[in-house]
């Protein structure tokens, strides 16, 4: 008995890895036909009928956009059930690398491009935008830092809330775990990487949020869609978090999700799609429910 | 002759019946010859795999960087840093307080519960280590989260009480059912004549326990001390909540990172390099809780021996 269990289990790992392994191989070599074939059934892709496409599009690229990705294809696969989406998480700058190497379709970058990056000739489309809130405790009465004020804060120059204009109490830093993508984003965005003194780190975001709302010291990061009311965010430079700030540019602490396409290289009709689809206003819902605010709506 | 007829059908059936009993027992036999195989299997596939996992990321950080490196930075652009001697020692001073507290305790209950309580009262208190025991990890971190961590928060005057000292109370807390049970057990395989030549003698009831019952339970405690080691050092869940997770150099009032809460704690960001580090991270307590088993096994043979 146990070991049938265990020659199954064994069995359904086995297959489970194959596949794995298979995927991108498996993925990568339909994909240069597929255009050919779906050509001439669809001239105009942008016109109405978007379940007329087919075809495998491969996404390489952020991983900080995981959420975001996985929410937009599963929306994608009802839009247009013949279209198969890959996503590799491998970090922005192997996105960007690879879809200017051709390796993949589109590229994701959760960080806007560079001058030299769009110089060889890598093209932002922004699907949505991230914001991190900075979160304290709602007994504590500090309610405006500046980005300096806050880097201080977290690289240990400050260690007492009454040096803010609060109580005379220690400051307690509590941040993410290391490579977690909410960290990398606040901690490149306030220009702190690699230089925070946490004094506690938890590895997710709700227990960041408890832990600030259990702790009247406590000052943390968590992603804006995942502030709730038991702990007060902050305002960063005179301007409060919410999704209408970090669209327009006013609040600090956020970055782009960006899609990356090559200047003149020409999409499948499946990449194509899952683009307009990616950047149409209708996804709006999708991607505040992955956490991140829509760039198009 | 027609006589002889029957009677070698019938010879022939019985053994028939025979072969087939004892291809039965062969069958039988085999199989649990596999079962027992099973069990092997899966430490040898276990540790097979964390060592090829494993040897990877020590080989590329260098041994002595990685288990004696005092800086646990892996997710840094620019100077990734592999050590793990903070979580080593936090590992080990973490369980060390967790014996020092947790194992009088345990002995005192053990010997309240095995020669001083009344029948009764003993029974109920029982039940209750059982109960103890059967608490999920997770709900020892819970409490200690929102219990503890803010205790030593305001005690202390601390930014935040996650601390190795929490973790600790905590971990004491958890190994306690195990002492108790196990050296309650020790404590009443002591033979009566023992005591009762001591009290005979003169001795007080206290001085019976300690330096009689005690002594000749000896090797069953040890092996109580010892397995409140293995559960110690093996537990993530419950200390992850309340230690606070930095990997610095432990001391008992600031947040530390033990082996276990680095491996749960990152695995599911981690990439590359990272990810293999964890790995390592992992065959080290692996040889660690290897090392606690050996020892547990040579109390309990000295334990049989001794008897």
């Amino acid at each position: 008995m146990k070991r049938t269990l265990s020659l199954v289990l064994t069995a359904v790992m086995c297959v489970g890895l194959l596949a794995g392994c298979g995927g991108s191989t498996e993925s990568a070599a339909p994909e240069s036909t597929a255009p050919e074939s779906t050509a001439p059934e669809s001239v105009a892709p942008e016109s109405s009928a978007p379940e007329a496409v087919s075809g495998i599009v491969n996404t390489n690229g952020s991983t900080s956009m995981n959420d975001v990705m996985l929410a937009l294809k599963e929306g994608f696969g009802e839009v247009a059930p013949d279209v198969t989406v890959n996503y590799t998480g491998s970090g922005s700058g192997a996105g960007i690398e690879g879809v200017l190497a051709g390796s993949c379709d589109l590229g994701l970058s959760s960080r806007a491009l560079s001058d030299d990056e769009k110089s060889q000739g890598a093209v932002e489309n922004i699907i949505a935008l991230d914001g991190v809130a900075v979160v304290i405790n709602p007994e504590n009465t500090v309610t405006d830092l500046t980005l300096e004020q806050i880097a201080q804060v977290f690289t240990g120059e400050i260690t007492n809330w009454s040096e803010l204009g609060g109580a005379d109490a220690p400051i307690a830093v509590f941040g993410r775990e290391n490579g977690s993508g909410t960290r990398s984003a606040f901690e490149e965005i306030v220009g702190v990487e690699d230089a925070c003194a946490y004094t506690n780190e938890y590895s997710s975001t709700g227990d960041v949020i408890g832990n600030v709302a259990s702790n009247p010291n406590a000052i943390g990061y968590a992603s804006l869609s995942a502030v709730d009311d038991t702990v007060s965010a902050l305002m960063v430079n005179g301007v409060a978090p919410s999704e209408d700030t970090v669209k327009d540019g006013s609040y600090a602490i956020q970055r782009p999700f960006v899609v990356v396409t090559v200047e003149g290289a020409e999409l499948s009709d499946a990449a194509k799609a899952f683009l307009d689809y990616a950047m149409s206003a209708e996804v709006a819902d999708i991607i505040a429910a992955a956490g991140a605010v829509s760039a198009n709506a | 002759m027609t006589e002889n007829k029957p009677q070698t059908l019938k010879n022939l059936a019985a053994r028939l019946l025979r072969a087939l009993g004892a291809a039965v027992e062969q069958i039988m036999r085999a199989v649990f010859l596999l079962c027992g195989l099973v069990a092997i299997g899966f430490v040898l596939v276990i540790s097979v795999y964390l060592i090829i996992s494993g040897i990877p990321a020590i080989r590329e950080i260098g041994l002595a960087d990685f288990l004696l490196g005092t800086n646990w930075d892996p997710a840094n652009k620019t100077a990734p840093a592999y050590g793990i001697l903070p979580m080593i020692l936090t590992s080990v001073y973490g369980t060390a307080g967790a014996i020092v507290i947790g194992v009088p305790l345990g002995f005192l209950m053990a010997v309240f519960l095995s020669k001083v309580a009344p029948r009764r009262a003993a029974a109920v208190i029982r039940e209750v280590v059982d109960l103890l025991a059967g608490i999920p990890s997770v709900v020892y971190g819970l409490v200690g989260m929102m219990v503890l961590v803010p205790g030593i928060r305001e005690l202390f005057g601390l930014p935040a009480g996650d601390s190795l000292l929490a973790a600790v109370i905590v971990l004491a807390v958890m190994i306690l059912p195990s002492i108790i049970s196990v050296s309650e057990t020790a404590l009443n395989a002591v033979p009566r004549e023992y005591e009762e030549a001591s009290l005979a003698l003169g001795a007080t009831e206290l001085e019976t326990y300690f330096r009689v019952s005690a002594p000749a339970a000896k090797s069953g405690i040890a092996a109580a001390v010892v397995l409140g080691v293995g559960r110690a050092i093996g537990e993530a869940m419950a200390i992850l909540m309340v230690a606070g997770n930095v990997a610095n150099m432990p001391s008992l009032l600031t947040s530390v990172k033990f082996l276990t809460t680095a491996i749960a704690g990152e695995m599911g960001y981690a990439g590359d390099l990272h990810r293999q580090a964890l790995f390592s991270i992992g065959l080290v307590l692996f040889l660690f809780i290897m090392l606690i088993n050996a020892a547990l096994n040579l109390f309990l043979k000295r334990n049989k021996e001794g008897n």
